[in-house]
């Protein structure tokens, strides 16, 4: 008997999906705007966590030595450095491996690198590349290297040409602003455009029930239960589901691959198109999980109000 | 088998559906409720389906008062009553097919029964070349006849038919009445509200006569005095 009733309650809501055609097209065209807003916001806050992450990564200091500097008094600075409890790591670039980094990033550039054969001598410096555990800790570390700080002193003086950091703060600094006005932003628009989706689908959904209104009623009166009029309005609203739901994973592909061509070249840090391609099942269980939840929920609270009798 | 006691449904203070009804309906019987527009007939049905409270009083069907019943009881106890409207009233995105065994499937009966038993009505209301089409492909009579076979395809032990002919023509009204009149030859007690006039005067049966709520005449072999 539950089976039988099972059985027919899908083949009804199948069969209902099919014969609405303009009714579940629409629905299903709404849904699927819906869906598109809740997997956008989780492709948008990855992306944007990824590019965070990896700006953040790039932050470092520079610190470069005196053309002349001695190479004991350099890798004994840096053993110093790495004993501080707020250094993650310190790298030691000397002067040969500064000019192969040099030649290799403008080796498309023969004019430079013509100057540079010209010069009997590496012109470039032996450098310390300072990475913090956390970004806040850069300012301390930078301090050490401020004139007349203890450290220093134990060197000569112009031992340390140059220390590379307040430039890449200030650009950093304000990429860090920006990613998370953008996310802090973003969570407020997409939530409300997520919000404002789900309300219209349940106002669709809520709509095409609405036209079935006197069905429910004459189904009533014929001696129908409750779950049976109420199932195959449910199960229409899963299928709506379903198919926004495949449909929305197939728009995200074009999608992806769009936003990647577009973004691939400003930030090195994430490629959408692959994140989606390798994270698609989880994803699309996400998408379909949230259509089938809202077109269930939708019918079920559409019915009720005209079933109460 | 049918006991209304006392009944009185007041919509407002001003608007009363039924001020007082005591009437009882035998099992087999064919009983014919007349009235103007407003005297009460569709109200009167309305209890006995408990699609609507009464203000005071009871119904009785079988000695059960239909009001006292849950939810569930109710759907239960409309599998045992058929019901035809004036204006058909089926399922618009089913089938005339569909339509009857969908009053079969509430009834929880198996897919075998189903597929026995509906062919065979669509045969007693001489529809079976009409079985897959949807009602707005069909008549105003094959409509009707469609609803007549939803209503008595689970053998009910009453059949109401609420003003069943009021949108048909002579000749569709002449064969509905002749189906209700078999139906009730073969055991089912039949409610029938109208206004047709000879639609009464050929059946010679009982008719109730309403007016404002009340019952005014009840004739065991009336005819339509209004």
């Amino acid at each position: 008997m539950i089976f039988q009733n099972i059985r027919r309650i899908l083949r009804w809501g199948a069969i209902g999906f099919m014969r609405n055609g303009t009714v579940s097209f629409s629905s299903v065209l709404v849904m699927t705007i819906a869906l598109l807003m809740i997997g956008s916001t989780m492709l948008m806050s990855t992306f944007l966590h990824a590019t965070l992450d990896s700006v953040e990564d790039k932050i470092d200091i520079n610190v470069y030595f005196s053309v002349d500097a001695v190479e004991e008094d350099m890798t004994e600075l840096q053993r110093n450095l790495e004993y501080l409890a707020t250094v993650e790591s310190v790298t030691y670039v000397s002067k040969e491996e500064a000019l192969v980094e040099f030649k290799a990033r403008h080796e498309n550039d023969e004019l430079t690198i013509q100057a540079l054969k010209e010069l009997d001598e590496n012109p470039l410096r032996a450098r310390l590349n300072i990475k913090a555990f956390s970004p806040e800790q850069y300012d301390s570390i930078a301090a050490i290297f401020n004139e007349g700080s203890a450290t220093l002193q134990e060197y000569d003086t112009g031992f340390i040409d140059k220390v590379n950091y307040r430039d890449n703060r200030l650009v950093i600094d304000r990429m860090t602003n920006i990613i998370d006005g953008v996310e802090k932003g973003g969570v407020v628009i997409t939530f409300a455009l997520i919000l404002i989706s789900v309300l219209i689908t349940f106002n669709t959904i809520r709509l095409a029930i609405y036209i079935s209104k006197e069905e429910i009623g004459v189904m009533r009166l014929v001696g129908a239960g409750k779950h049976y009029i109420r199932g195959p309005f449910i199960i229409e609203g899963v299928i709506y589901g379903v198919v926004s739901a495949i449909i929305t994973v197939v728009l995200f592909y074009p999608i992806t691959l769009t936003i990647k061509k577009h973004t691939e070249e400003l930030f090195g840090g994430i490629d959408l198109f692959k994140y989606y391609v390798s994270n698609f099942m989880e994803i699309f269980l996400i998408i379909l999980v949230s259509g089938i939840a809202l077109g269930a929920v939708s019918s079920f609270l559409a019915v009720r109000k005209y079933l109460k009798k | 088998m049918i006991f209304f006691d006392k009944v009185i449904k007041k919509y407002t203070d001003r608007s009363v559906g039924l001020n007082g009804v005591t009437l009882s309906i035998e099992p087999n019987e064919f009983v014919s409720i007349v009235g103007h527009s407003g005297a009460g007939k569709t109200t009167l049905l309305k209890m006995l389906l408990a699609e609507d409270n009464p203000t005071s009083g009871k119904v009785f069907f079988e000695s059960v008062d239909i009001h006292a019943l849950k939810s569930k009881d109710i759907t239960k106890l409309r599998r045992r009553i058929g019901i035809v409207f004036q204006d058909f009233r089926l399922l618009p995105d089913k089938t005339a097919y569909e339509n009857i065994a969908f009053a079969m499937e509430v009834a929880g009966r198996p897919d075998t029964e189903i597929a026995a038993d509906v062919p065979h009505i669509l045969d007693l209301v001489d529809l079976n070349k009409k079985a897959w089409n949807f009602p707005h492909e069909l008549s105003g009579g094959e409509r009707q006849r469609v609803a007549i076979a939803r209503a008595i395809i689970n053998q009910p032990d009453l059949l109401m038919a609420d003003e069943p002919t009021g949108n048909l023509d002579p000749s569709n009204t002449y064969e509905i009445v002749q189906i209700l009149k078999r139906i009730n030859d073969l055991g089912t007690t039949v409610i029938l509200t109208t206004h047709n006039k000879g639609v009464i005067d050929s059946l010679g049966k009982r008719v109730v006569t309403m007016e404002k709520g009340k019952i005014i005449r009840d004739d065991s072999r009336g005819k339509y005095v209004l």
